[in-house]
């Protein structure tokens, strides 16, 4: 089977003016239909880079990017445009919803910009069914304000979702949010993994790295790990764990009270 | 993207903004606003003029008797009496476009009755004059050619006369002493009101022109001949053959007489209401501009604080012609519901100006679709550049933006 993202010696150097700097220095990467990757590095490695041209933000120097068997390294602006609509689904750190808009009006966003014309029922029905995966149909009305972080980035992935993508991009996901809220958003990736769903993002935390099933490491712009998660966190697990923690605390906190 | 989810997204970002955007909407409600109550000014002053050089005649040829220099003294137009009553006869003879032609013979005499007297205009004409002059009779009836060939004691006289004179009473069958010659009034005339230079022209008794050249002037030089032309179109060439006539009759003398039609008297005093509606509308055209940069101004605000949004549009697979769509929409639903109220504003004030004040106000249907389209034309205009300025944003930049 062909994978769903293949770079061929990929290489970026910015110039401005005088000074090079060459952010991605050949990178040759095969990501198959269902894995969930992490990418992981230091900042200045050349992470963000690398997920711009993932995301077909930004074209390669040089180097071939092939996303599900098409070569998007040389497509033009609206070309890209529409790659990123049909095929990539995106996720970021800050959420990125449309303030003063609503919930389930924000998951339609990407629908809008389809190709083909959806009607409006349609996307109704289809971003419902995104929040649905999420676990968040009940607040479809609520504005971004409304929601707490962890509920925002669920709204967010469930935009990322609402197009059907190839691969869902994920951009420090979880970079914005508390511990416990980082992990019940990584088991809704898990979730979506689950469902068949390649993953892949980039984060600087190990432990939520070990969510995913295959690590990346990027130094200096070349990838200097490729490994299998072993031992995997399970996201269900670790929040049971979590919530029989915080019992035990209030257990033992609970004589102490009198 | 389709237009109605574009004209969705552009009322939804209004919305969000309501005082900010209804304070840019001013601009051009006060913009459309001016241009419409000015213009409705213009119009209403126009026809006012237009409706009194209307009030001359129908399609009014002038024919005036040239000037007189006498020992070196010019004596200006009309000091000559080089016209007759044959010139006026050979144009109703032989021009077949010369459908009415009266000659005038004007005096200013005291004229008596009842006990009263009033010094007013005295004017001998034929009995085409009416026709000519597109005049009415309020009551009784006009002279006829019988009265003329027997230089008859009747006369026909104006509604201020009739007021002045015979205040209360039925002035027909009555008598009016013009010279100490008793006259019998036949018929009066329907009002005129004042003329462009405030005259009034319902001060005036109308006698045949015979019986005012023997009775009254006792002279037999004539002020003026009015020929009627069929129609606008024909005016000038019938003006030309009149002129021909005139000059054919004069055998290779120097012309002493002059030839005017109504579109040249009414072209000068339009010409001034013109002037006045242009300068109106160039004072409303500058506060439509105005009010578009104001637009301009904003959009260019609302793309940099958007910039965000328009990141997130661009990266989940916005065009940039999407982009520059909705920004443009944007600017076009703010100058055209601008320019809707101002339509409103410009009408409500033109009306109120009409009612309290009494000025004369003619609201066009030319400027209301124009000040429409205008002002779409604006939002489109002052638009355009933020809304390119979006659309042309790198996504990776737009996102990180803060």
């Amino acid at each position: 089977m062909q994978p769903v993202v293949k770079l061929e010696d990929i290489h970026k150097t910015y110039s401005n003016g005088e000074i090079e700097v060459r952010a991605v220095r050949g990178v040759s990467l095969e990501i198959h239909q269902g894995e969930f990757v992490a990418l992981m590095g230091a900042s200045g490695s050349g992470k963000s880079t690398l997920m711009n041209m993932l995301g077909c933000l930004d074209r390669p120097t040089s180097g071939r990017y092939l996303l599900d068997g098409i070569d998007v390294s040389s497509l033009d602006r609206n070309e890209r445009a529409d790659i990123r609509n049909q095929k990539l689904g995106f996720v970021f750190q800050g959420f990125n919803l449309l303030a003063r808009t609503t919930a389930l009006e924000n998951v339609e966003l990407p629908m809008l910009y389809a190709k083909k014309r959806i009607s409006s029922r349609e996307m109704r029905e289809r971003a419902m069914q995104a929040l649905d995966i999420v676990g968040l149909s009940k607040r479809f009305d609520h504005y971004p304000s409304q929601l707490s972080g962890g509920q925002q980035q669920r709204v967010a992935i469930a935009r990322a979702l609402v197009n059907q993508p190839q691969v869902l991009l994920a951009d420090e996901p979880t970079g914005n949010l508390d511990s416990k809220t980082s992990v019940e958003v990584m088991g809704v990736f898990q979730k979506l993994n689950d469902q068949g769903i390649t993953i892949l993002m980039v984060t600087h935390e190990l432990d939520i790295a070990s969510y995913c099933k295959r690590n990346l490491i990027l130094r200096d712009g070349v990838i200097v790990s490729d490994v299998q998660v072993s031992p995997r966190l399970m996201a269900d697990e670790e929040l049971r764990k979590l919530a029989a923690a915080e019992a035990a605390a209030k257990l033992t906190d609970a004589p102490s009270a009198h | 993207m389709r237009f109605v989810a574009t004209l969705i997204i552009a009322f939804r970002a209004l919305r969000r903004n309501k005082l900010r955007s209804v304070l840019t909407a001013l601009g051009m409600i006060i913009g459309v606003g001016a241009v419409i109550a000015m213009v409705s000014m213009g119009n209403g002053a126009k026809a006012q003029v237009e409706a009194q050089i209307a009030g001359l005649g129908q399609n009014v040829i002038s024919i005036f008797p040239g000037s007189m220099t006498s020992g070196g003294l010019r004596g200006g137009w009309g000091s000559a009496s080089t016209l007759s009553v044959d010139d006026a006869e050979a144009i109703k003879r032989e021009i077949p476009g010369a459908i009415g032609v009266s000659v005038e013979v004007r005096d200013r005499q005291q004229v008596m009755a009842n006990g009263l007297n009033w010094n007013t205009s005295v004017s001998g004409v034929s009995p085409d004059y009416l026709d000519v002059r597109a005049w009415p009779l309020a009551d009784g009836e006009f002279f006829s050619d019988n009265d003329v060939r027997t230089t008859a004691k009747v006369c026909v006289i104006g509604k201020t006369i009739a007021d002045q004179l015979f205040a209360g009473t039925d002035p027909i069958g009555q008598n009016i002493r013009v010279r100490n010659i008793p006259m019998r009034v036949i018929g009066v005339l329907g009002s005129k009101g004042f003329n462009f230079f405030g005259q009034d022209q319902d001060d005036v008794l109308l006698v045949p022109y015979t019986t005012a050249m023997k009775r009254v002037t006792r002279r037999d030089r004539i002020n003026s001949i009015l020929v009627q032309a069929p129609s606008q179109e024909s005016m000038e060439r019938v003006q030309e053959e009149v002129t021909a006539l005139l000059q054919q009759r004069r055998q290779g003398r120097e012309p002493d007489f002059t030839v005017r039609n109504q579109l040249e008297i009414a072209e000068v005093a339009t010409a001034s209401s013109k002037t006045m509606t242009a300068l109106l509308a160039g004072i409303a055209f500058v506060s439509l501009v105005v009010g578009g940069i104001g637009i301009m101004n904003i959009m260019l605000v609302s793309v940099t604080e958007r910039t965000r949004e328009i990141g997130i549009r661009l990266a989940v697979g916005a065009h940039g012609k999407d982009v520059l769509m909705q920004f443009l929409t944007e600017a076009v639903v703010l100058s055209v519901l601008g320019g809707a109220l101002g339509i409103l504003l410009g009408i409500g004030t033109a009306q109120g100006l009409a009612i309290w004040k009494g000025w004369p106000v003619e609201i066009s249907t030319a400027s209301v679709v124009v000040a429409f389209f205008f002002s779409a034309a604006v939002g489109i205009f002052f638009g355009f550049y933020p809304a390119r300025k979006a659309a042309q944003l790198d996504p990776i930049d737009a996102l990180r933006y803060e």
